[in-house]
């Protein structure tokens, strides 16, 4: 069997065809929004919507409305509680973060537990690559492009928010708003996400790539070409991978994207490994 | 001529407590303002209230003739942060950061435009940093870094700018050339308040000084401003202490 033969062969099932399409779209997002989470420093709060979304998958699944629906309100949901309690002024947004997306991942597992069997805890939590419908691949298509659409028209405003939000206000620009916005579409893209890795690993998805090009480049325009590219090409591995291994696919999605991390940090011009020997090297030499 | 900041009678407080108590105070275009005051003397919550970003609780400000929501939608202030208030590890180059400041002049999506590149340009040779202009911002010096945000000031072709401790982390040299750097945008005619704690190149930078302590205790010539007495009232010092006379030689 030849490499395209290895490459190939799973493409004539329509299943993994369809795998391997959500995958692409949901790395791409995901990866181009990790670029402004890493920098404005939300990856806790990446982590606290793609958990708090799980009450409202179940809730869809129960009255039969698209999932994607039932996770945006409880992810958008999630946010406002979240400012709520952090407002309050005694507990610190570290604090509100823990209490309200476990509150709400709990309430997901209870609902879980006492709807009838169709809603497949395995499925939300570790996510169900293999078994994306071609309903719900159109409905990622259709969250992806959203996302990534407003994304790259405001990437430019975006980065001004996450770089100096006071400069924003004085020529004009909202930072509240533009603060909302990279909450609304982190609450969208936790949504695609989802449905390739599952709740708990979303975080990853949405994160990792954007790290990972923050250690390749210094230039914020770069970032968001590397960071898609890297992703998709990591999660494409990962899902073949899962089919040559028979291995879990939502688990190795991330674990290569989290090995390709590795590797850039070891090799990385800024502050990896390399640099490091290269430090001590003329130090030794002394 | 006409004030280019009006501040009147501006009273704001964070809960319980009182950062500006009753501050009026006028700035003129063309002149460097000092604004003296020690920590938490009121100094940064005047620059968010001339900028609009807090409401005063009672009072007025004016910004060129207009409510600062109004000048912040024209995009005349133009504002100087304080070094700890940047991660300098972003990544974004000197000329992406001095392009912010043409983003009130662009379209939506802030493609710039012939006009934008140009404003860059010549706001970059005006501080003289066109030749560092490829650089990340952290990779300058200190002084280097507040000339980059100078010059997006510039780009924004703001007719006020605020400057909030620019000599903090600068060494004398760097020091010498911002001074003369402000000197000379106010010799254009536009409005520079800077707010500083640091005393000893208030004399060569402004024209006139602000002496703050929640309230104006003294607007005047700087030289005038530094009278020990004046600042150690500003300072919350004892009238009795013969400390002031050090603060104005060093």
């Amino acid at each position: 069997m030849t490499l395209l033969d290895l490459l190939l062969e799973p493409l004539q099932y329509d299943f993994m065809v369809r795998a391997l399409a959500t995958t692409v779209l949901a790395s791409v997002v995901c990866a181009l929004l990790s670029c402004w989470l890493i920098l404005v420093g939300w990856s806790l709060m990446g982590d606290a919507v793609s958990h708090a979304v799980l009450p409202g998958v179940v809730l869809a699944y129960v009255v039969g409305a698209p999932f994607a629906l039932g996770a945006l309100v409880f992810g958008v949901l999630a946010v406002i509680l979240i400012g709520v309690v952090r407002d309050s002024g005694r507990i610190r947004e570290d604090a509100a973060i823990g209490i309200v997306f476990t509150t709400l991942f709990a309430l997901g597992l209870v609902l879980i537990s006492v709807t009838p069997s169709q809603t497949d805890l395995n499925h939300i939590i570790f996510g169900n690559i293999l078994g994306v419908s071609p309903a719900e691949l159109a409905q990622v298509a259709v969250l992806a492009g959203i996302a990534f659409t407003v994304l790259v028209l405001k990437r430019r405003d975006l980065t001004l928010y996450a770089f100096d939000p006071a400069h924003a206000h004085a020529i004009g620009l909202s930072p509240r708003r533009l603060g909302a916005l990279l909450l609304g579409l982190l609450a969208l893209t936790a949504v695609v996400a989802l449905q390739v890795v599952g709740v708990i690993l979303v975080v990853a998805m949405l994160i990792i790539p954007g790290a990972t090009a923050r250690l390749l480049t210094d230039r914020f325009g770069r970032m968001l070409v590397i960071a898609p590219i890297l992703s998709a090409t990591c999660s494409v591995a990962g899902i073949y991978l899962s089919y040559w291994l028979d291995a879990a696919p939502g688990g190795l999605v991330v674990v290569v994207q989290g090995s390709v991390f590795a590797l850039a940090h070891l090799l990385s011009p800024h502050g990896g490994l390399l640099r490091l020997q290269a430090r001590r090297a003329p130090a030794a030499a002394r | 001529m006409t004030a280019a900041v009006e501040v009147d009678d501006v009273v704001v407080r964070y809960g319980d407590v009182l950062a500006l108590d009753g501050a009026s105070l006028t700035v003129r275009p063309g002149r460097v303002t000092g604004l003296v005051g020690m920590n938490g003397s009121g100094k940064s919550t005047l620059f968010k209230t001339i900028m609009g970003l807090v409401r005063p609780d009672q009072g007025r400000v004016r910004v060129l003739g207009t409510d600062p929501d109004a000048a912040r939608r024209r995009g005349v202030v133009g504002y100087v942060p304080q070094s700890d208030g940047i991660d300098w590890g972003f990544p974004v180059s000197v000329r992406e950061v001095v392009m912010m400041g043409r983003y009130g002049h662009q379209g939506l999506t802030r493609r710039p435009r012939l006009a934008d590149h140009t404003a860059v340009d010549e706001a970059l040779d005006r501080v003289e940093l066109s030749e560092l202009a490829g650089r990340q911002i952290g990779q300058l010096s200190g002084g280097q870094r507040k000339r980059a945000f100078v010059a997006r000031g510039i780009a924004q072709e703001a007719p006020v700018l605020l400057l909030d401790e620019p000599f903090a982390g600068v060494d004398k040299r760097t020091e010498a050339t911002i001074v003369r750097l402000l000197r000379e945008l106010a010799d254009d005619g536009r409005t520079i308040l800077v707010s500083t704690h640091d005393l000893h190149a208030l004399p060569q930078l402004a024209d006139e000084s602000i002496l703050l302590l929640h309230r104006v205790l003294f607007h005047g010539p700087t030289t005038d401003a530094l009278r020990p007495e004046r600042l150690a009232r500003a300072f919350g010092l004892d009238t009795g202490l013969d400390l002031g006379g050090k603060v104005v030689v060093a």
